[in-house]
């Protein structure tokens, strides 16, 4: 006891100093999750995560600071679309208008892959009648083979 | 089969309509272009140090017309096209309760404290180093100026040099506004 007792102390006053700075609470994966969503304003095509750029290095910034400050990753991109629109998600919401960018592939899909169905049953219900009208008769057999005599020769 | 025929006649230039106008949307639109979503709402406040040292904040200018210009040293030709055009709208509208306001941004002190000298800019302007007041903005790139009415909203936003103009038409226009 009294041995343990200077080293719960010690595990107390380890407890109760704040962590080192530089050391943030926030997890960079959390970051780096929020940051691969977000669209970065000064690149084309590139998302705060990816970007070099100084902005993005700032947007990161932000992202951790919110964080720190408790907010949720929702919440974080919730405050970039305040500011920048539905523009700033590098993905588009499963929403509203922007829905119709989920779904209308999938239908048109759907739409294709029945018609191909449709046609394709269409055409073995009637098997190459065409072709069949177009055997050699007996005239016209005579007369391949006297044209190809008359190439070999 | 005539009939087959007729329908495709008909079906085959159809078809087209829908591309046309997607490509008609699709040309219209500046790919670059993003609307602000924050014009009409009210501004984000903000405090900032200017590079003469004394404080900004947007909270003790309510009740004015404050024009606000995200620039950078960097931005050219832009942002010194459109420099001379703001110290005259400063000194044009400063004894009219208006407020200019340059902030800037992505940039370093010293190609920054030289370019408002080369303009002997004389209103406030104060660099915004963790680019927080640019996001509140939703600055996408410099130069962009914001125009704030008396009770504090965004009401316009220009992207892009901004010029005399601009800055008259503006300014005259929430001047006119009851305070």
């Amino acid at each position: 006891m009294t041995r343990a007792l200077p080293l719960a102390l010690l595990l107390l006053a380890a407890l109760a100093t704040p962590p080192p700075l530089g050391a943030a609470p926030v997890n960079e994966e959390t970051v780096h999750e929020i940051g691969a969503q977000l669209r970065c304003v000064v690149c084309q095509s590139l998302s705060v995560a990816d970007s070099p750029s100084e902005t993005a290095n700032q947007m990161r910034g932000i992202i951790r600071e919110r964080l720190a400050a408790g907010d949720s990753p929702e919440q974080v991109k919730a405050y970039f679309v305040e500011k920048y629109g539905l523009w700033i998600l590098l993905a588009p919401p499963r929403q509203g208008f922007s829905l119709l960018v989920w779904v209308v592939p999938f239908v048109g899909l759907a739409v294709g892959l029945v018609l191909v169905l449709l046609l394709v049953r269409r055409w073995s219900r009637h098997p190459a009648g065409a072709s069949a009208a177009a055997a050699p008769d007996d005239a016209m057999r005579a007369r391949i083979r006297r044209e190809m005599a008359e190439g070999e020769r | 089969m005539s009939a087959r025929s007729r329908v495709l006649r008909w079906a085959i230039p159809l078809a087209v309509v829908p591309v046309l106008v997607l490509l008609a949307y699709g040309f219209r639109t500046d790919p670059r272009a993003i609307p602000s979503p924050l014009v009409g709402k009210p501004a984000a406040p903000f405090t900032l140090t200017a590079f003469d040292g004394k404080p900004i904040s947007l909270e003790s200018l309510r009740g004015r017309v404050v024009v606000v210009n995200f620039w950078a040293s960097w931005c050219v030709p832009a942002c010194y096209d459109e420099a001379p055009s703001l110290e005259r709208a400063w000194q044009a509208y400063r004894d009219r309760s208006v407020v200019l306001v340059g902030i800037n941004i992505q940039d370093k002190e010293e190609p920054a404290r030289r370019f408002l000298d080369r303009f002997g800019h004389t209103f406030p302007n104060a660099p915004d180093p963790a680019g927080r007041v640019s996001v509140d903005y939703g600055v996408y790139g410099v130069p962009e100026t914001f125009f704030i009415d008396r009770t504090g909203r965004v009401r316009f936003k220009h992207v892009g040099a901004v010029t005399d103009e601009i800055l008259k038409q503006q300014l005259d226009k929430l001047l006119a506004e009851p305070a």
